[in-house]
């Protein structure tokens, strides 16, 4: 990481406004995704924006840039000469004559534009349509040196690697007039080299007296170049935070929000008997490998790797969908094939697309969560309608599902509320055997800490726990025991103690476990 | 209840209006007759309506009528059979035919549309060749047994009207139909599949099984309502007896509120819309509008009746993301 490597202090003496944001928010089929933001953006300055997943990041970028109209608020940009315009933001047009210019995260540039034409994009030099070249080159060059990149501006962008790309979209933002950047996770594909270097140039931008508004999870590079953060939690700012009070674990605890109860030491593993024992799986996929793996009772155990490499179709032939080849025993018993069979003898999954595989949408909250339950709590077929309200009753509250109705139907529900739900139609059976793909993406802060709670809760009431998560701090927050996939293969295994974000990525992208330990 | 105030304001309102403008229709003769004939087509329409449920289509069942139909006085008349084979053999015979449709659609996965267009024009053809094309009836016999269908039951207080037997199982099917669907794990299972078969799947529910059984349903109700479809009219040509019931039967249910995506069945409302375009037929030719109406009066009713539905429903949820808001 680059942090502390780029020593700088807000240093310019008068800091002026250029837009301002009132009472901003945003609402998604009726569900508040921003609220009430208030904000100041000013030269010369470089504002972080943080917050966990769904904390409303990336929707309140939307509506800085202009691809967004917000549900209330407005927004007023403020000229040179200090007269505030209000701001329609009917365009993304609209927000680039302001002055505001949208990095985006992997930048798409024209692959067979030079760089001349790819910066001068829609203000390319011409004489009567004839486009001149020599003109627009010199131009480009000039715009390429400030942002520190030594390139011909005759070559093609299809040439360049991810990071020069983002320079160039840069270069291309600042020749458009560009007075405030606004750069979303420009850190996630650059390399730690890259990532110096770009911080450099930002604050060199910064000096000149460009706005900049800087989004990354990574808290190094905020606490490094950011002169103020705002931190967002649940589309509401939590806190906003100058450079003289910032500082990780104060970042930290306005991200989180409540004081997260600490979780309760995981309890040794070390004499628990396997539970769900898996010897050489292959599924219907054609998938090359057979995988073998073990969950111990009580037992927390995380699959890692990229997407793609294999670790949906291992959990849904264990649950029995597509399962092709070896054996799985559960407590030392051979599972049925079918998923109906795994499923009576105590084997759940919670897929990781809950609108396709999961939800039945036009159905209430009650349902949904019953429907593995309703053999279970059946008599002669007939359906024991009291005690499936109380069932759903105990799981709304063990669960906090809002709103704590469940006549409410769940396509109006929050993701976090709708991964809930589906979530408690599994621990309604009290199952063996949990497997959970993402269990929780697209889930705001606080509802991912009550699932993470309920995962580990059911563990300890002896559930063998088998998850697959893109997340790595979510891995490394859950998992007992990580299990790292690639290719289709389960490559390598870390124990909580020994495991980091590294070495997990190192496997996954195919280095050798020795090296990444 | 409450989803079918529209419906029930069609029916009342197409009664009305016959009754008023039309001369006959609060007659006992032909309120019994609409009784009647509603019961029969009920019949097929919950068959139907179970099939709906689980998102796929049953085509064939008219041509199941015309096969149970034809069935049962040639084996009875023709061929001698008693009546205690004859019975058992041709419902065993329809809920073969209904697992033959529902493994094809689960186990070879082919499209519930193709293969139950396959039946309609498989068991007609089949009704056809094996009587020769002949009309078939039971030539006087067997009127104990046709009892079941024109029997009449006298209602206390009432003198002229007199319950249509066929109300009997109908009435049972209906209740026992909407037990299932709203108690029983079966019920809540098929409604499951039909409104998300992925999700029913990951949950564990058996939906082969259950889609293969709702299938057997249908084709079982299909055999019953063509027996007594039969015993009612007394004899019938294989080449047009119980020609386009499979469609009165689906326009029902789809006026009942019947999902054609599936995941939701109302027996009220397919008990309802049955009644409904009974009544309607039976207006046609009560105002004198002439009998080649019928098919367009119907057609245009059921557009009409599901725009109607689909305009309400978005309304209704364009209120609800109002309110929710605010």
């Amino acid at each position: 990481m680059g942090a502390g490597t780029v020593h700088c202090m807000p240093s310019l003496p008068t800091v002026r406004t250029i837009l301002r944001v009132h009472g901003i928010g945003r609402r998604f089929a009726g569900v508040a995704a921003l609220d009430g933001i208030d904000a100041e953006i000013r030269a010369g300055e470089v504002l972080a924006i943080v917050g966990e997943n769904g904390a409303g990041k990336s929707t309140l970028l939307k509506i800085l840039s202009g691809v967004l109209p917000p549900s209330t608020g407005s927004l007023e940009a403020i000229d040179d000469h200090g007269r505030p315009h209000e701001l329609r933001w009917r365009s993304v047009a609209e927000a680039a004559q302001a002055g505001i210019a949208f990095v985006h995260q992997e930048p798409s540039l024209a692959d067979h534009l030079d760089l001349a034409g790819a910066i001068l994009l829609g203000r390319e030099h011409h004489r009567l349509g004839w486009l001149n070249t020599r003109s627009m080159r010199v131009e480009a060059a000039r715009w390429l040196a400030r942002v520190g990149l030594d390139l011909d501006p005759s070559t093609l962008c299809g040439s360049l690697s991810i990071a020069q790309r983002q320079l160039v979209e840069i270069a291309k933002a600042l020749s458009a007039n560009a007075r405030i950047l606004i750069l979303d996770e420009p850190t996630s594909s650059l390399g730690d080299r890259e990532i110096e270097r770009l911080l450099a140039m930002l604050d060199e931008l910064r000096r000149s007296g460009v706005a900049i508004v800087y989004v990354s999870h990574h808290l190094d590079e905020v606490l490094s170049i950011a002169d103020r953060a705002i931190v967002l939690r649940d589309g509401r700012i939590a806190g906003t935070i100058d450079r003289a009070s910032m500082d990780r674990a104060t970042l930290e605890r306005l991200m989180v929000g409540r004081d997260l109860a600490q979780t309760a030491l995981r309890p040794s593993l070390d004499d628990a008997p396997a539970r769900l024992v898996v010897d050489r799986v292959i599924s219907a996929h054609r998938q090359r490998h057979p995988n073998s793996l073990t969950v111990k009772r009580g037992e927390i155990v995380g699959l890692a790797g990229l997407v793609g490499s294999g670790r949906t179709r291992l959990l849904e032939a264990i649950a029995g969908l597509g399962h092709a080849g070896g054996s799985i025993t559960l407590d030392g018993r051979a599972l049925g094939t079918t998923i109906a069979q795994r499923v009576a003898s105590g084997v759940a999954i919670v897929p990781e697309d809950r609108a396709r595989h999961g939800l039945f949408t036009p159905d209430p909250v009650s349902t949904n969560i019953s429907m593995a339950w309703l053999p279970r709590g059946a008599h002669a077929g007939v359906i024991d309608r009291a005690g499936e309200r109380d069932l759903v009753a105990g799981m709304i509250t063990r669960l906090r599902l809002r709103p704590a109705n469940p006549a409410r139907r769940v396509q109006t529900l929050s993701g976090g509320n709708q991964q809930k739900t589906m979530l408690g139609r599994w621990l309604s059976i009290e199952p063996s055997v949990l497997l959970l793909d993402e269990p929780t993406r697209g889930v705001d802060v606080g509802a991912r800490h009550d699932l993470h709670e309920a995962i580990r809760a059911a563990a300890t009431a002896g559930c063998a726990v088998l998850f697959a998560s893109s997340d790595l701090e979510e891995v490394l927050a859950l998992a007992d025991r990580i299990l790292v996939m690639h290719d289709g293969a389960i490559v390598g295994e870390f124990t909580r103690a020994q495991a980091t974000e590294l070495a997990i990525m190192s496997l996954a992208t195919g280095g050798a476990l020795e090296a990444a330990r | 209840m409450r989803k079918h105030w529209g419906l029930l304001g069609l029916f009342l309102l197409v009664c009305m209006v016959t009754a008023l403008c039309g001369t006959n229709f609060l007659t006992a003769y032909n309120l019994m007759n609409l009784v009647q004939r509603t019961a029969l087509f009920s019949i097929l329409a919950l068959g139907v309506g179970i099939v709906i449920g689980t998102g796929g289509i049953d085509l064939s069942l008219g041509s199941v009528v015309c096969l149970v139909g034809i069935a049962v006085p040639w084996l009875l008349i023709e061929h001698g059979w008693s009546p205690w084979a004859v019975v058992p053999i041709v419902m065993a015979g329809s809920a073969f035919i209904g697992l033959a449709h529902g493994l094809l659609i689960t186990r070879l996965r082919l499209q519930p549309f193709l293969v139950t267009l396959c039946g309609l024009l498989l068991y007609r053809g089949i009704a056809r060749w094996m009587t020769g094309d002949q009309s078939q009836g039971f030539q006087g016999g067997f009127a104990e047994l046709r009892e079941i269908a024109v029997g009449r039951i006298p209602l206390p207080g009432l003198d002229t009207f007199r319950l249509p037997a066929t109300a009997i199982p109908l009435i049972a099917l209906a209740v026992v139909v909407a037990l299932v669907l709203s108690r029983t794990i079966w019920g809540r299972w098929l409604l499951a599949t039909g409104s998300n078969e992925a999700a029913a799947r990951y949950s564990g529910i058996p939906t082969g099984r259950i889609i293969t059984g709702a299938y057997v349903a249908c084709s079982l109700l299909a055999g019953l309502g063509g027996m007594l479809f039969i015993f009612d009219v007394g004899s019938a040509q294989p080449s047009d007896f119980g020609n386009f019931y499979e469609l009165y039967a689906i326009a029902a249910a789809v006026l009942g509120g019947c999902s054609l995506r599936g995941g939701s069945v109302s027996v009220v409302g397919i008990v309802l819309g049955t009644a409904t375009l009974q009544v309607l037929r039976n207006s046609i030719i009560l105002l004198g509008l002439g009998s080649q109406l019928e098919f367009a009066v119907i057609g245009a009713v059921l557009l009409a009746g599901v725009a109607a539905d689909e305009l309400v429903r978005r309304w209704h949820g364009a209120r609800l993301e109002r309110r929710s808001a605010l």
